[in-house]
């Protein structure tokens, strides 16, 4: 073999890394066009109307009609009611979740109480527990206790969410120091106060944290709302969209419509603010 | 506090209600925990607890809930007799475990090596990346589903346009034509590929996920020992086999246990897919679905109690054995 000169060397070093490099991002790039993709696909069908879907042949113009796929969804359901009622769902799930989480993830961290270990374990349990294994109980609660068919049912439950009380907790523990806790005492607050006005607005990384969970879960939520809400004007988006894929000739153009503008609410904030919401929704695997 | 003062009436008048107070007080301070964990223990108690019980004894009865709570039997352990001798709730506990199978194990054979990949980029790329291939977590599993529904469609959908591109392209026509002959596919219509086409949905929806989890556990991990490995002449895959892997057991460890029990209580996505039990669900309908399919449109939860607890100690089981197998050296880092 005939040896090399140093700079041949050195290029040939520089060929090989360059072509590494290439070969990494075409690897990392192409992962993002097959994640993308199905998204900016559905917002083209949205500009499509049957006909024009079903020719054949690859067909990656866009189309004229998306004006026209807007009526034919609002004709096909209400669809901004769906929508109205998922943020609702959502938006008052989260808030109670965060009181609920916050109040027993502070008594969990702070307070020494007969039957503490015994709820803490009940909750590690529950954490586990399939959640369709519970769905047919849920459903008889629900209906024993006259909540069927109301918005009340989709997220009572959840805002004790296990996961969030633990996740509380923890904050609690860790960055509420003691002796704060022992001056507020001494200065005569009650614990609710002291719960209140010292120990929540320390809370505040840890509640944005469960309200990124809470509000994600509950807006994309599915089998709760499919099995307790029963009229029209009060099914959330995601059943909305699933009830008229079965209708003979569905219209795919209005319904990808719907379904992109129902997932654009959440796209949006994660736009704004991904970090935040990437570890938020891995807080419970990833360790900080 | 002197004998005169005691027997003063008004003074005992004043301590009785000062004793009063103190004890209202120690019953407040007392029940302080309680009242925090109220919320917590009121629902809990209602949708938690209640209904676990409630599922053992209904699990022995047979009930329409639509004739009310009076029409309850007991009929002993003929639900689970029934249960587990229907070819169908096996079937479905196959299909459940086969996509748990195909979707799962490729989301950790792509996150690992891409996770990999993206540590050694520089930190904005990283964030960019990142926020792309986790997209697809944030977004609903229902518009998810129908997006791919129509993208899996059979006579325009855009997965069979493009293979019908691959085979009769000039260029790629040599490799792909024989496509031509099993043209078009029905991804969501036959039973012999319903079930690639719900464990792609699903891998596609994860894999960001558990990219997310191996990059931070990359990240725990010193560049001092790749610097060190770097000096003893590993090659990059070495570093990757030997350094990388091994550090990040505990990691995939865990991410692999939330895969299987999120997978063994697959729902949304067959039953989109499957269009709720028309067409190919003989294949791609999960157990869960099934269990949907027996309580609420063939009214039988006595039955579908019974499939409840079977499901769980399925669940139980697979999350045991791979505890077993993997659990000592899998949690072995910490």
């Amino acid at each position: 073999m005939k040896t090399l000169t140093p700079v041949q060397k050195e290029n040939l070093d520089g060929m090989v890394k360059m072509l590494g490099k290439a070969l990494l991002w075409t690897a990392l790039l192409t992962a993002v066009v097959f994640t993308v993709f199905p998204f900016l696909w559905s917002l083209l069908m949205a500009t499509h109307d049957r006909t024009t879907m079903f020719s054949s042949g690859l067909n990656l113009a866009l189309g004229d009609q998306l004006v026209a796929n807007y009526h034919r969804l609002l004709d096909i359901m209400d669809f901004w009611v769906g929508m109205f009622n998922s943020f609702s769902v959502a938006l008052l799930g989260t808030v109670t979740s965060l009181l609920f989480c916050s109040m027993c993830g502070y008594a969990l961290a702070v307070f020494e109480f007969r039957g503490r270990k015994v709820l803490f374990g009940m909750m590690i349990c529950s954490m586990m527990l399939p959640p369709i294994l519970t769905l047919i109980p849920y459903y008889m609660v629900i209906n024993a206790i006259g909540l069927s068919n109301t918005h009340l049912a989709v997220w009572l439950p959840f805002s004790i969410n296990p996961f969030g009380i633990f996740l509380i907790r923890q904050y609690v523990v860790a960055s509420v120091p003691k002796d704060l806790l022992e001056a507020a005492k001494l200065d005569g607050a009650s614990a609710f106060r002291t719960y209140w006005s010292v120990v929540l607005p320390l809370l505040r990384p840890g509640l944005a944290t469960l309200a990124i969970v809470q509000f994600v879960f509950l807006w994309n939520n599915f089998l709760q709302p499919l099995v307790v809400l029963t009229s029209s004007d009060k099914m959330v988006i995601t059943q909305m969209l699933r009830s008229v894929q079965g209708v003979p000739n569905t219209p795919w153009g209005a319904l990808m419509l719907g379904t992109f503008i129902s997932i654009l609410p959440l796209v949006l904030i994660y736009m704004a603010a991904s970090k935040q919401m990437i570890s938020g929704l891995t807080s419970g695997a990833v360790k900080n | 506090m002197t004998t005169t003062e005691m027997t003063d009436p008004t003074t005992a008048q004043e301590n009785a209600q000062r004793d009063k107070s103190d004890r209202q007080r120690t019953f407040w301070h007392k029940t302080t925990p309680y009242w925090f964990m109220s919320p917590y223990i009121i629902i809990f108690g209602t949708f938690g607890i209640f209904p676990v019980l409630f599922m053992i004894y209904l699990s022995f009865h047979t009930w329409n809930p639509v004739a009310g709570l009076g029409t309850m039997e007991y009929v002993g352990l003929e639900n689970y007799v029934l249960s587990l001798t229907d070819p169908t709730l096996w079937q479905t506990l196959w299909n459940t475990f086969l996509m748990a199978l195909y979707s799962g194990v490729p989301q950790h054979l792509v996150a690992l090596p891409l996770a990999y990949l993206l540590v050694q980029l520089g930190k904005r790329a990283r964030h960019w990346l990142t926020t792309a291939y986790f997209l697809p977590y944030v977004t609903s599993t229902i518009a998810i589903s129908m997006i791919f529904f129509v993208m899996f469609s059979k006579e325009s959908g855009i997965i069979n346009q493009a293979l019908m591109g691959l085979a009769n392209g000039s260029l790629t026509g040599w490799a792909f034509g024989w496509l031509n002959d099993v043209m078009p596919l029905g991804w969501v219509q036959e039973n012999s590929l319903i079930r690639y086409s719900v464990s792609f949905v699903v891998f596609w929806k994860y894999v960001g996920f558990n990219i997310v989890i191996y990059t931070a556990g990359l990240a725990t991990i010193s560049d001092e020992l790749y610097e060190a490995a770097i000096i003893d002449g590993a090659n990059s895959w070495q570093r990757f086999t030997r350094i990388a892997l091994p550090l990040l057991r505990p990691f995939i460890f865990f991410a692999v246990t939330l895969t299987i029990i999120g997978n063994m209580n697959l729902f949304d996505e067959p039953y989109v897919l499957t269009r709720g039990l028309q067409q190919a669900s003989t294949n791609g309908m999960t157990i869960s679905n099934y269990l949907y399919r027996v309580a609420w449109e063939w009214l039988d939860m006595g039955s579908a109690a019974a499939i409840s607890w079977i499901l769980f100690m399925v669940i139980g089981l697979f999350t045991g054995l791979y505890f077993w197998f993997f659990g000592r050296r899998g949690l072995g880092g910490e």
